[in-house]
């Protein structure tokens, strides 16, 4: 039937120039109505669904928490605030340590990605261990820290910066590693000395590599400064969560969660606008990948 | 600057002959050896001697893997002989040497920077002022044909273009020495051919000594005042031709018809078709 339908078509008054331009119009107006379509219908049905079972008794809400109670816990948040101040007062203390840790994480990997991925002695020394290190499950050196630093903000900085540092520190060493080697004999032959060849190639080309990973990076970030308040703090968002698990409170433990994927988006957005003001250079992507 | 340097050291000679004797190439039993990943040694080349002349354009042409390249980075400084010498104007190549463009099959372009900003790198890193080399990346960019393309990237160009902006980039600098490894290999015929013209036309203003590497008899012959055939595995030099086309050659296209290319070409390719048959076996025996 259908290619009954595409021959008639063809045959018939569309197949001019201002009618081939408005079959396109609509096909593209009908692609759009129906995603807006699925994408309203889509959490309609889960969170729905949720609160049905929940509200029907299928699913325990005491456990299992419940949509409608989530927004109240949430609301709660705001207006009445928490055991330990208002609500920004824990956000400004979960963000300060992220954003400390993201930036010394960022840093530490960026210098040591470029050292080692220019000399190759170097990073044939230390890449086994790099490698060890890395396969440490760094979320234990949390405890550690907590024992050691206490706590204040410090330890959750330090556990922050050692998750984001791994991630921006193999980024930027692959980066150095791609460098277009005949740019590098382009450029020395015209004279550049080390620090030229560093400065004119060696870094541009590995910023793209290093900027991919901080969109990861921050996501990292924000882990660590959670994992090290649920660890042991006196305020935070980590701390709030591990207080509503112990009142069997999952409604609160959900709307601190969306709190953070609130501010996460944020600074994914952010770093967004940093990739494209930076890499404005770079052809458009080809895949739809980077929209998801 | 480079002209200065050589006032010094030969000052009874006049201006214009120190610019040419610094533009010639000597190679002397130049080997080279590498160490394989799996810890080999592999002689890419063995024992090649040849001469460049000053302002001459010499072809290099031979099988794939035959060393050419190699040759070409000894010529620069970027890398070091085995054995052998290699002197630029009289001096050996120790380190980098001085007023040397190269350009390779890739395009060896900045993706992160705007065409001026690719043209202008070579004067930049001679110190020159911000706003000279502008000016003067400026003008290079009108001799290619490009003006008004300053403010694109090159991901914006078409290959054709691309090559333009990286033959802007290699003469900027008025080197007397130019290495083209391969330049145009990677072009459509048609472009490559339009191409050719161009770098005829460029070099004729300015005459560095060439060193082109291609394995494009065609491209060789129509090019060239001098053809060098390389045997393969380790390479050496295994026939010299001269080209005696006259100059200035004009369209590259025009040149291909024309009964002494077709001569020589037919010369040449006698010897060369040897050496690709016996590569190829090689490469298809280990394959």
């Amino acid at each position: 039937m259908s290619t009954v339908d595409a021959s008639r078509r063809s045959v018939g008054v569309e197949e001019t120039e201002e009618g081939i331009r408005a079959a396109t119009r609509r096909a593209r107006r009908r692609h759009a109505a129906r995603m807006w379509l699925g994408r309203i219908l889509l959490p309609i049905i889960l969170i729905g669904g949720w609160q049905v079972s929940t509200a029907t008794g299928v699913v325990d809400k005491f456990f299992y928490g419940q949509p409608s109670m989530i927004w109240q816990a949430l609301v709660s948040l705001f207006t009445n605030g928490t055991a330990f101040g208002s609500i920004w007062f824990n956000l400004a203390v979960t963000l300060k340590e992220a954003v400390f840790g993201f930036l010394l994480g960022t840093v530490g990997g960026i210098i040591f990605g470029l050292l080692l991925g220019q000399n190759r002695l170097l990073s044939d020394i230390c890449s086994p261990y790099i490698k060890a290190l890395n396969s440490v499950p760094r979320i234990i050196l949390g405890s550690i820290f907590v024992v050691a630093f206490g706590l204040g903000t410090f330890p959750k900085v330090l556990l922050a910066a050692v998750l984001v540092f791994f991630i921006v520190f193999f980024n930027a060493f692959q980066g150095v590693r791609e460098v277009n080697q005949d740019l590098v004999a382009n450029v020395r032959v015209l004279g550049a000395s080390p620090l030229q060849v560093a400065r004119h190639v060696t870094i541009p080309s590995a910023l793209t590599w290093i900027i991919a990973s901080l969109h990861t990076a921050f996501g990292f970030a924000i882990i660590g400064a959670l994992v090290g308040e649920v660890l042991g703090s006196q305020a935070g968002i980590g701390l709030i969560i591990v207080q509503a698990q112990g009142h069997f409170d999952p409604n609160t433990v959900f709307a601190a969660m969306i709190l953070m994927a609130v501010i996460t988006l944020v600074a994914e957005s952010l770093l967004s606008i940093l990739e494209k003001r930076v890499l404005s250079w770079r052809p458009p992507s080809r895949t739809e990948a980077q929209a998801i | 600057m480079v002209g200065k340097k050589f006032a010094k050291s030969a000052p009874a000679a006049t201006d214009t002959s120190h610019a040419q004797e610094a533009a010639r190439i000597e190679i002397t039993g130049l080997t080279k050896r590498f160490v394989t990943p799996t810890g080999e040694p592999f002689t890419a080349i063995r024992d090649v001697t040849f001469t460049v002349e000053p302002g001459q354009f010499c072809a290099i042409v031979g099988p794939t893997g035959c060393g050419k390249s190699t040759t070409l980075g000894q010529v620069s400084g970027l890398e070091r002989p085995s054995a052998g010498s290699v002197a630029v104007g009289g001096r050996p190549v120790t380190g980098i040497t001085k007023g040397v463009s190269f350009m390779f099959q890739a395009d060896a372009l900045f993706p992160w920077k705007t065409v001026l900003g690719n043209v202008m790198i070579g004067p930049t890193l001679a110190g020159m002022a911000k706003k000279d080399a502008i000016a003067l990346a400026r003008d290079w960019l009108r001799r290619v044909g490009l003006t008004g393309f300053e403010d694109r990237y090159p991901h914006q160009l078409s290959g054709g273009m691309r090559k333009r902006v990286a033959m802007a980039a290699a003469l900027i600098n008025e080197p007397r020495i130019l290495l083209m490894d391969e330049p145009f290999g990677a072009l459509d015929v048609q472009t490559k051919a339009i191409m050719q013209t161009e770098l005829l036309g460029l070099w004729e203003q300015s005459r560095p000594s060439v060193l082109f590497i291609t394995h494009d008899l065609d491209e060789a012959v129509a090019l060239s005042d001098r053809v060098l055939i390389m045997t393969s595995g380790p390479g050496s030099i295994k026939e010299s031709f001269e080209i005696d086309l006259p100059r200035p050659r004009g369209e590259v296209q025009d040149i291909r018809h024309e009964q002494r290319f077709l001569e020589l070409q037919n010369q040449i390719w006698a010897s060369l078709k040897d050496e690709v048959q016996r590569a190829y076996a090689r490469t298809a025996g280990a394959a």
